[in-house]
């Protein structure tokens, strides 16, 4: 077999790995924490490793499917290997990695079956990001859903309950809109196969359009709620607040399943730049405003903030506002800068909740509530690493963050609303730098008393190392700036490019462009849905 | 036929999103699981409204779509699990909080610490 044939068989395995590890812990070991966490951890390495193989093989820029069953696309459900799924399946493989070794320290013995919950959110999540299909998105999206609302409520608690009850009404909310989306998609275009959609999209008849484009603003909605757009952000502070800190710190990434889902949809299926009227560009209007929105709104909560984990929260809904500012520009140049934005932020959303914790666990009653109490036991270590991600996530120089903004910045600098773009992102910035300095000093400086907190004696050393290796890999992030930049820039290039994609999943080149409608039904019937109504000459 | 679907499907959505925006527990649970009924039927109807055909290929005209009915088969299952979970946490809250309101409780903690100040 040829190296491209290897990696094909291999595209299953980010999926079928993380369900075989659940499922055995939860058969064999469920009452033995030990060997859970010593399968549970060398079960991350070696998906961490899958993910970087499958990074390897496709980093040539061609784009391998894998056919479920062998069935034939567009009949079968296809998994789909490219840049962009493979950073994501690196990056979710490496932040879950840095919270399961930060979780071991004791987290996960607070409630019960948090590796089992963790592995199954890990299926849902590569799932997503690997699939070809709608349908089969909608179905990993409920796989992870169902794995977080169980780990969202991990370690118990009235309120983590009622802020729970709240998360998964909206989600069950969510995934109703998505099923009328997809079924919408379904009857004009009678395909859900991400390829064939792209093709089909742009045979749609005039008067079907109207559905279609509904469909299309339908699925962005749904994928605003997992992205937390404004107005539809305000499950995302309640949960992520509530939430234990290392299922906070992996919830980082969900936000970005919206994120990648849009990019997906509507930059490779439905956008192409060729042409002004794909159903990207009845989309696109929406996502600018939404976005710098969501960075006002995120911004004010975290000036707002009482506590400490109310402003890690918010800083995920602003973090999400600069990202979907640059996802929003929908050309190679924007896509580059919120591939690195997005990267960037994962590990320093992930690294402040977990900081966080770290000094809420020091601070006896009073917690991550910002008030003045006893200084914490090793203050200068966890003050130096609150520094730096503060650092990281507000966006100064010397972390990844400064160098996300401006890469943003450079992105949108030929946008017509330049001058809001740049105001908002700079003004931002300005107050985050207030806010979190505030909290700094609250939090080590404005003490009295005795020490409080653990000892070195006492103390779990390996949470700290985590959070420092976190702080490290968005300081490599930094420094590799150029080769990485370079990559995201053949990411965002292969996102856009749709014909490729259609071949590489359907094994022959399609005319995406825009054509005639079609005049019959469809030519294949199993796929369109019986009688298309309309057919021109009826 | 169409007009008798499309208004079920009409009907379920309006009383779903009356029963979703109440403050308590209870009606959210049965709005959600209105909502999914009507979801279902929707899906099911994206193949188009066919009586008495086999949901396979014989020839052009004379089938249904099973496309549709295989996806509302998964929604189906996936929703009912949802309903399931969705009332245990209800409940729960009930049971510790002793109300059902689904509104977030408020924060005692930094109630007390305004009151150290």
């Amino acid at each position: 077999m040829t190296a491209a044939n290897v990696a094909t068989s291999w595209i299953i395995a980010p999926t079928i790995l993380p369900a075989i590890t659940a499922a055995v812990m939860i058969l064999v070991w469920r009452r033995d924490i030990q060997m859970q966490r010593i399968l549970s951890v060398a079960s991350t390495i070696a998906l961490l490793g899958i993910a970087l193989f499958l990074y390897g093989a496709v980093s040539d820029g061609q784009t391998d499917a894998y056919r479920l069953g062998a069935w034939p696309a567009p009949f079968g459900i296809v998994l789909v290997l490219d840049r962009l799924s493979t950073t994501m399946l690196v990056l979710t493989a490496g932040l879950a990695l840095a919270v399961l070794l930060y979780a071991i320290a004791g987290w996960d013995k607070r409630g019960r079956h948090f590796h089992t919950l963790f592995h199954f959110q890990l299926l849902g999540l590569n799932g997503a990001f690997l699939t070809g299909d709608i349908f089969n998105l909608f179905v990993f999206f409920e796989v992870m859903l169902i794995a977080s609302y169980g780990l969202m409520l991990h370690g118990g608690g009235a309120r983590r309950l009622r802020a729970g009850f709240q998360y998964v009404a909206i989600n069950l909310i969510a995934s109703s809109l998505f099923l009328i989306a997809v079924a919408l998609i379904y009857g004009v275009a009678g395909t859900l196969n991400m390829a064939d959609l792209a093709v089909k999209a742009r045979e749609v008849t005039p008067d079907n359009q109207a559905l279609l484009q509904t469909g299309a603003l339908l699925l962005l909605l749904v994928f605003a709620i997992k992205a937390a757009f404004v107005p539809l952000h305000w499950w995302l502070p309640a949960t992520y607040a509530a939430a234990s800190a290392p299922v906070a710190a992996l919830f980082a990434i969900m936000t970005k399943v919206g994120a990648y889902a849009i990019i997906r949809v509507f930059g490779t299926v439905f956008g192409d730049s060729a042409s002004g009227d794909t159903l990207a560009a009845v989309v696109a209007p929406w996502i600018l405003p939404a976005a710098i929105l969501t960075l006002a709104a995120g911004t004010a909560g975290i000036l707002a903030s009482r506590r400490l984990l109310d402003l890690a929260a918010f800083n995920t809904v602003a973090s999400m506002g600069i990202l979907l500012i640059a996802i929003g520009q929908f050309d190679a140049d924007g896509l580059t800068a919120a591939l690195y934005y997005l990267v960037h932020s994962t590990i320093a959303g992930a690294a402040l909740f977990l900081v966080v914790d770290l000094i809420a666990e020091r601070r006896g009653d009073a917690l991550d509530a910002l008030v003045p109490r006893n200084p914490i036991s090793q203050a200068p270590i966890i003050g130096t690493l609150f520094f730096l991600i503060a650092l990281a996530v507000i966006g100064l120089p010397p972390l990844s963050g400064f160098i996300g903004k401006l890469l943003v910045l450079n992105a949108t600098y030929d946008a017509s609303q330049k001058w809001l773009i740049w105001a908002a992102i700079l003004v931002a910035s300005l107050m985050m730098t207030i806010a979190f300095s505030r909290a700094g000093s609250m939090v080590f400086w404005k003490v009295k008393g005795q020490v409080t907190g653990p000892t070195w004696a006492t103390a779990h050393v390996m949470p700290m190392i985590v959070v420092a290796l976190l702080v490290a890999a968005s300081a490599s992030l930094a420094v590799f700036a150029g080769p990485m930049t370079k990559m995201f820039q053949a990411t965002a290039v292969q996102a856009l490019n749709t014909p490729a994609y259609v071949e590489a999943v359907l094994g022959r080149r399609d005319n995406v462009e825009p054509q005639r409608p079609i005049t019959t039904p469809a030519e294949s019937a199993t796929t369109s849905p019986a009688p298309v109504p309309a057919p021109a000459e009826h | 036929m169409e007009l008798l679907v499309a208004s079920a499907i009409g009907l379920m959505t309006a009383a779903a999103v009356y029963l979703i925006l109440q403050q308590r527990t209870f009606p959210i649970v049965v709005g959600l699981t209105l909502l999914s009924y009507a979801v279902n039927v929707f899906l099911f109807s994206s193949g188009r409204l066919i009586a008495n055909k086999p949901p396979v290929i014989s020839d052009a005209d004379a089938y249904t779509d099973p496309l549709p009915q295989a996806l509302v088969l998964t929604a189906i299952v996936i929703s009912f699990g949802m309903t399931a979970l969705i009332v245990v946490l209800a409940l729960r809250g009930f049971l510790e909080t002793a109300t059902d309101t689904a509104d977030l409780p408020e924060d005692e903690l930094l109630r007390d610490m305004e009151d150290d100040r």
